[in-house]
């Protein structure tokens, strides 16, 4: 039969808890995996990465990082731009400091120096709940990008203000910098990603991820049955800050290339990571890639409806597209406020009752 | 001594600056107090009635460029130019019909959500606002004149330069807006606190189910706050528009409420007011004394960073109501 848990026979408590418990759905993610590893990478050409899979899967990080803090942890943040910042500010010091340690190293090392910064910024969490909370991360967001405007050691005394990213090879394959081709973008993007994604789901499935959701359905509930929440609500600040930062130097160093702090890690980044989350779904991996998926394809398609077919000029098109989205997101929280990952979820169930519902 | 007087002129400003940004903060805390709604689209309200009422006042035609693209006409402006009065009331008729689809359309099918999914909608509505404001009256910076005085205040320049042999450089500008901003809070006050509507809501601000089962209706009550912060959101949008313009980083004034918010407590109208004068001197003094040194521009976090510290020391601001959590 198709997509039943009948038949399938669980001889361990590891098969189990697995996170796929359907066949179906376990053949389904190992196709994904082949196809993204095994044939995009041949197939991909520069418009496909550079205006989608690139920006989705770098996204898409973002969004589990954030997901992890508000989706898991229960602590709204509006700074994620300002991490972001962080993360690729770090990695062009380190990239420009030591040119012979290999980018990827680089990358990690920029993660943990954002989750350095998102630990000191989540410090007043521990006496500031909801609203209070989201504004005062509001104060990582203007205060670092402010930081990275007026200190030029972060960008190496350019004339410009801007840091750009120098060519850094893996295995002998240039992933950032002019040089760089579509499908070393991709890969390197998708390895992240797909790492990222295991180690989120797993951290979630686990005893911290646990304690995190119990601080985020009521705070005080957890730390009478044990749960400490300088630990837990620090922890969900390094864990998120980690992908964010990732997040932030893939952006930078593979993606955009050359990044001016205010414009590329503004306020409206945080906002947009945050629509992911909300319309992907909170509190679920899944939903960060769905959203991530959604947002970025959702202006592509836009522009080439609105712009390429109907011919509109592109700032008429740009404020129809605000908006669309802005519509959308009423609509979304309106309709589902669980997000895309409920709609998957509520189809995965139709789907096991297919074709004899009760 | 000198020194001195340079601070005593920018506390002046500052607190003047304070007042525009507890006009903004003012709007939050009425629709914060009767819906439990964050509103982060007041400044994008701010900004789309500023845009509202430059375009009626200049006989604009609203959507023009969508319907140019559309049909390949080339409208742009009917001809005419409507008086400031009628423009301003035009608007505000505007902002209360916005106020009623907000409720219709939106806050109705939100009742009962939770907090945090109330305020993402409203940042849905603000990107909303945004686009629609463009598309309507088109994203160029236009000028707002509604016949407020501005320019240097020359009576307050002499005087001060009796005084202290220098005379303070103050916008008329500023001040008829703190004149404007105080009689608003005033009218505010009194409209909350003597009138049957103003009790209503604020029976409905305390508690909704109990206002309802003495027979207050809910959507008017909604309606009507979101129709008043509409009309703060005027007020403010063109005393900021006339300053400035009327252009996007307008509706960014809302950021600046946040921390005026936090400071002052977010049901708190006495805290509105008093964290805006505060934050709004802080902020001016900040720059004017360490801004030199850590290369300026500091107003874009230092409003964050204060309330952000105070919080850690009293999380429910200064005048907010005590934050008491049962298991």
């Amino acid at each position: 039969m198709i997509y039943r848990e009948a038949g399938d026979f669980k001889t361990s408590y590891r098969d189990d808890s697995q996170t796929f418990p359907i066949r179906l759905d376990r053949w389904g993610y190992y196709a994904i995996l082949a196809v993204a590893f095994g044939i995009i990478p041949f197939v991909i050409n520069d418009y496909w990465a550079n205006a989608v899979l690139v920006p989705f899967l770098i996204y898409a990080i973002a969004a589990m990082g954030l997901n992890i803090l508000t989706g898991y942890a229960g602590q709204v943040s509006l700074g994620t731009g300002g991490f972001m910042a962080v993360g690729a500010y770090a990695v062009y010091k380190l990239m420009t400091a030591f040119p012979d340690v290999s980018i990827a190293i680089h990358v990690l090392l920029a993660g943990l120096i954002t989750a350095a910064v998102g630990v000191l910024f989540g410090l007043p969490s521990l006496r500031i709940k909801g609203f209070y909370l989201a504004v005062a991360t509001l104060a990582a967001q203007f205060f670092l990008v402010w930081l990275f405007n007026k200190v030029p050691w972060f960008y190496n005394y350019s004339a410009s203000g801007q840091i750009t990213a120098p060519t850094r090879t893996v295995f002998d394959q240039a992933v950032t910098g002019p040089a760089a081709s579509a499908p070393a973008k991709y890969l390197v993007c998708l390895v992240f990603a797909f790492a990222l994604a295991w180690l989120a789901r797993n951290l979630t499935r686990g005893s911290l991820g646990r304690k995190w959701m119990a601080i985020r359905d009521m705070d005080i509930a957890a730390e009478i049955i044990g749960v400490n929440p300088l630990r837990a609500k620090l922890s969900a600040f390094a864990v998120s800050s980690f992908f964010v930062g990732i997040a932030g130097a893939l952006l930078f160093a593979v993606y955009l290339g050359a990044a001016e702090v205010g414009e590329a890690f503004g306020i409206n980044k945080s906002f947009l990571v945050l629509f992911m989350i909300i319309i992907g779904g909170l509190g679920s991996i899944f939903g960060s890639f769905a959203g991530a998926a959604f947002l970025v394809l959702l202006p592509v398609l836009l522009k080439n409806t609105l712009v390429g077919t109907l011919g509109w000029p592109t700032d008429l098109a740009a404020h129809i597209e605000l908006m669309i989205v802005g519509a959308l997101i009423v609509t979304f929280l309106i309709v589902e406020p669980h997000g895309l990952a409920r709609l998957w979820r509520l189809a995965k169930d139709k789907l096991r009752l297919w074709p004899f519902p009760h | 001594m000198d020194q001195f007087i340079f601070g005593m002129e920018v506390v002046m400003n500052g607190l003047m600056t304070g007042v525009m940004y507890a006009l903004v903060a003012l709007g939050f805390v009425l629709i914060f107090k009767a819906s439990g709604v964050f509103n982060y689209a007041q400044g994008v309200m701010a900004l789309f009635a500023a845009l509202t009422l430059v375009g009626i006042q200049n006989g604009q035609v609203p959507f023009a460029h969508l319907i140019n693209a559309t049909f390949g006409t080339s409208l742009h402006h009917f001809g005419w130019t409507v008086p400031a009065v009628l423009a301003v009331a035009l608007t505000a008729l505007v902002m209360v019909l916005l106020a009623f689809l907000i409720e219709k359309l939106v806050l109705q099918h939100l009742v009962g959500q939770e907090p945090i999914i109330l305020f993402m909608a409203t940042i849905g509505l603000a990107y909303f606002l945004e686009g629609l404001g463009d598309v309507m009256w088109g994203a160029d910076i236009k000028t707002l004149n509604v016949g407020l005085p501005q320019g240097i205040s020359d009576g307050i320049e002499e005087v001060t330069a009796t005084w202290f042999g220098y005379g303070f450089f103050i916008d008329r500008l500023d001040l008829w807006a703190t004149l404007i901003a105080a009689m608003l809070v005033a009218a505010l006050v009194a409209f909350a606190q003597y009138t049957k509507q103003g009790r209503a809501m604020r029976a409905v601000a305390d508690d909704h189910q109990a206002a309802m089962s003495v027979g207050i209706s809910l959507r008017f009550i909604w309606v009507m706050v979101w129709s008043i912060a509409g009309f703060v959101a005027l007020v403010a949008g063109i005393m900021w528009g006339t300053k400035s313009g009327v252009q996007f980083s307008l509706s960014l004034i809302a950021l600046k409420a946040l921390p005026v918010l936090m400071l002052g407590g977010f049901t708190s109208i006495p805290g509105a007011i008093v964290g805006g004068l505060i934050i709004g001197v802080g902020e001016k003094l900040f720059e004017f004394t360490i801004g030199p040194m850590v290369g300026g521009a500091t107003e874009n976090w230092f409003a964050y960073v204060l309330a952000l510290v105070f919080l850690v020391f009293r999380p429910q601001g200064l005048f907010g109501e005590r934050i008491i959590e049962r298991v």
